[in-house]
């Protein structure tokens, strides 16, 4: 009888704890809240989450069987396929999903106020993103570990699987612009940022030589000497930013990185892995962890206030980080975090093959998706224990608030957030940048949260130059090692997708497809990235959005896989746990797809925009940012790229969603189940039967 | 209080600390070479087996290399 109180009293404390913070955040107002509040509501609602509804799917909709052999057991070859332990299994998937995604995302939704992104953040992964990620580690788990490629191909039919992969592809395109278009900003006119980023280079080669002809294999000893190494570049920057002759030497424009960045996407992805990939990667995802839990220390040490309203004015969608209302646009700029249909390659990648047993998946499949929620809640409060003058200050566009620290202080003030240039300036000395003005991108904001928070647990406000330095460098070292990873992958996409029509592409091996794809990966993320670095409304005003409709739109499509498979399971009683959260996202997709096409307002619309332009282009005017009439027409032409862009997205989405209810009325047709499984037993017998 | 750290809480900090590393490595696609050496010879005895430093290098170009297992990463 106790064995059944207890837990049940303690489960009751947790959803009541977890209540009551979301109360008191809903209900505070004119006051500040402490952070440790949107703390506490998330983690109560994320344990209830996990412990009711993952529990209910593990065992009503899924029903996953303890004694199934997974595929880590049936092809058991101690290399990628292994029966893995499943807290070391857990890190292995976190560390894979957890990117910069969640860290950016509510950075930009805090124009809103903290509390539309937190109850977005946790009612969309309570019921869609760790729904997502559970339902497809179970259904590759379940298929010998298939891609999501290859899973939409046996169960939704060939065609919805190469339209699948050409939609994939344009995700990882619009990604990697968008996360280079992060690092430009934070780096732009920073000799201290851009010397150290430029420091991880050599780092990282003499890293790579150590552990190939030194030491091989000793990821510890090397890691911890990139690491001090790390923070020696840091310390060193100080000085390369106040030098007379290094200063200018590391100062470089926006254009100038987007290049160096697009020339240095294509070496590091063509050379061998061991020299620079793979020891960044070993810093990035030790640096990744690192923060992340220092992070978290720094917010229950500290326990700082909420200095950004609940609400804000923006909520109309005026707001001058990323223009559009709450619907759909919270939705598609809180995407990593809530739910990410990224995921949805990671969880048919490399864990499935790593299960040991079925019953696990709910721990690692939607326990590590809480905790990348848990990451963008930290970077939400990273940005609400801002001023909000400042947080308004570093997010908007020149073209918004002007370029000096006296009209920039006087719009911001004006749309009610006291700020006095003054402050304004001494913040930009405390982290050591001659300017903190429109450093829009979320990195920057973020890092000056988190130095804000980190060095009133360690240092004082003495440290806070080198805690924004840090916090700039871990994002801008996993970023890079993100663009060279994702440019061989993209490569590998094309290769596989011209393979289909010019055979010659299919051999990987081969120097010149090899190049040819590399380049016109390289080229397609290049292109939107330099787009976004001219553009005057600060560029992540139209690529974020993209970037957001592309993912969620991948999600919608894993969502509606899963769904197909309930169906094809004889489940179909139990498809709302994926049709409600895929029906969810189909509208947002949609309608933020038609607005960035058709919206009036040319901040949102791409097609008002292109108008604008060609109505000043008819009389003959310029615009900023062109400087000429070739200029202006380019202006337009990248206006209709994008609307093309957000049109194909629109027309796979749809697609996508008929192959679904096809395939779904197939299903219900039968009599039987027609999943295809993987059958349960040894492959010895089933040869036999054969 | 003989003793203070024994009994069913007991604190095993040599296999806490082995499964941190394993973990950490496993994060950045090194999977155990241990448990790689023990299926070799327990399912293919007659078979070579790579030594520590292949498997390392084997594992390292699976990571960002060709085939299935190549490490996507989330934004």
């Amino acid at each position: 009888m106790l064995k059944r109180i207890v837990p049940a009293l303690i489960w009751t404390a947790v959803g009541a704890a977890g209540v009551f913070a979301l109360f008191t955040l809903a209900t505070a107002r004119g006051e500040k809240v402490n952070a440790l509040w949107l703390v506490t509501a998330a983690v109560g609602v994320y344990l209830i989450g996990y412990r009711y509804y993952a529990l209910f799917i593990a065992k009503r909709v899924l029903g996953l069987d303890p004694n199934r052999r997974t595929p880590a057991h049936r092809h058991n070859d101690g290399l990628d396929y292994v029966p893995t332990d499943k807290i070391v299994l857990f890190g292995h998937h976190f560390a894979a999903i957890a990117g910069a995604g969640p860290l950016v995302g509510p950075v930009l939704a805090a124009q809103m106020g903290y509390l539309p992104s937190a109850l977005w953040l946790m009612s969309g992964v309570i019921f869609a993103g760790a729904v997502q990620d559970f339902l497809v580690l179970f259904i590759s788990t379940r298929r010998d570990g298939r891609s999501l490629g290859d899973l939409i191909k046996t169960e939704m039919g060939a065609a919805a699987g190469l339209i699948a992969m050409v939609g994939i592809l344009g995700i990882m395109v619009i990604l990697l612009a968008v996360l280079g278009l992060v690092v430009v900003k934070a780096l732009a006119d920073s000799p201290w940022g851009s010397f150290t980023v430029f420091a991880t280079l050599p780092i990282a080669v003499f890293m790579g030589l150590y552990g190939r002809y030194v030491r091989p294999g000793r990821i510890g000893d090397m890691s911890l000497i990139g690491f001090v190494l790390l923070l020696l570049s840091i310390a060193a920057g100080r000085f390369v930013a106040q030098s007379e002759v290094l200063g200018p030497l590391f100062t470089f424009k926006g254009e100038t990185l987007a290049f160096m960045l697009i020339a240095y996407g294509f070496i590091a992805s063509v050379l061998p892995v061991w020299l620079l990939l793979a020891p960044r990667d070993y810093l990035s995802t030790f640096l990744k962890i690192g923060t992340i839990l220092s992070l978290a220390l720094g917010i229950c040490f500290v326990w700082p206030e909420l200095k950004m309203p609940a609400v804000s004015r923006f909520i109309d969608g005026s707001g001058p980080v990323f223009a559009g209302s709450v619907f759909p646009f919270l939705f598609i700029t809180i995407a990593c975090g809530a739910v990410s249909g990224f995921h949805a390659l990671v969880s048919s990648g490399t864990t499935p093959k790593m299960i040991g047993d079925e019953t696990q998946i709910p721990f690692i499949g939607y326990g590590a998706m809480l905790m990348e929620s848990m990451v963008a809640i930290m970077a939400l409060i990273a940005a609400s224990v801002l001023e909000p003058g400042v947080y308004f200050a570093m997010n908007s566009a020149p073209a918004v608030i002007g370029s000096t620290p006296d009209a920039v202080a006087n719009v911001v003030s004006g749309w009610g957030f006291a700020i006095t240039p003054q402050a304004l300036a001494d913040i930009a000395a405390q982290v050591g940048e001659k300017s903190i003005l429109s450093r829009s991108g979320g990195a920057p904001t973020l890092a000056v949260g988190m130095a804000q928070i980190l060095a009133s647990a360690i240092g004082g406000s003495g440290a806070m130059s080198f805690w924004y330095h840090f916090a700039i460098l871990f994002e801008a070292l996993f970023i890079l090692t993100t663009i060279d990873a994702g440019t061989r992958v993209a490569r590998f996409m094309i290769q596989d997708l011209l393979g289909h029509f010019i055979p010659i592409f299919r051999n990987t091996r081969a120097i010149v497809p090899n190049l040819a794809a590399t380049a016109l990966a390289v080229t397609g993320w290049g292109w939107f990235l330099y787009q976004g670095v001219v553009d005057p409304l600060g560029g992540i005003n139209s690529l974020w959005p993209l970037f957001g409709i592309a993912n969620q739109m991948l999600a919608a499509i894993a969502l509606t896989l899963c769904a197909v498979v309930l169906f094809r399971m004889k489940r179909e009683a139990y498809a709302a746990v994926a049709l409600a959260p895929a029906a969810w996202l189909y509208l947002c997709t949609l309608t933020a797809g038609f607005e960035k096409i058709f919206h009036p307002d040319p901040r949102i619309g791409f097609l008002a925009h292109a108008q604008r332009y060609a109505d000043a282009q008819a009389k003959g005017q310029l615009l900023a940012p062109a400087k000429s009439a070739l200029d202006m027409r380019r202006v337009i032409f990248n206006d209709y790229v994008d609307v093309s862009c957000a049109a194909l997205f629109i027309a796979l989405v749809v697609t996508m969603a008929a192959f679904g209810l096809i395939a779904m009325r197939q299903a219900l047709r039968s009599e039987t189940a027609t999943t295809r499984e993987t059958p349960d037993g040894l492959p010895e017998l089933r040869t036999v039967a054969a | 209080m003989d003793c203070l750290n024994c009994g069913p809480l007991r604190l095993d900090i040599s296999r806490l600390a082995s499964k941190l590393r394993e973990g950490a490595r496993l994060m950045v696609g090194q999977p155990d070479y241990e448990i790689y050496v023990a299926h070799r010879g327990r399912s293919h005895p007659d078979e070579p087996v790579m030594s520590r430093e292949q498997f390392f290098l084997d594992r390292q170009a699976r990571r960002f290399g060709e085939g299935g297992s190549r490490a996507l990463r989330c934004c």
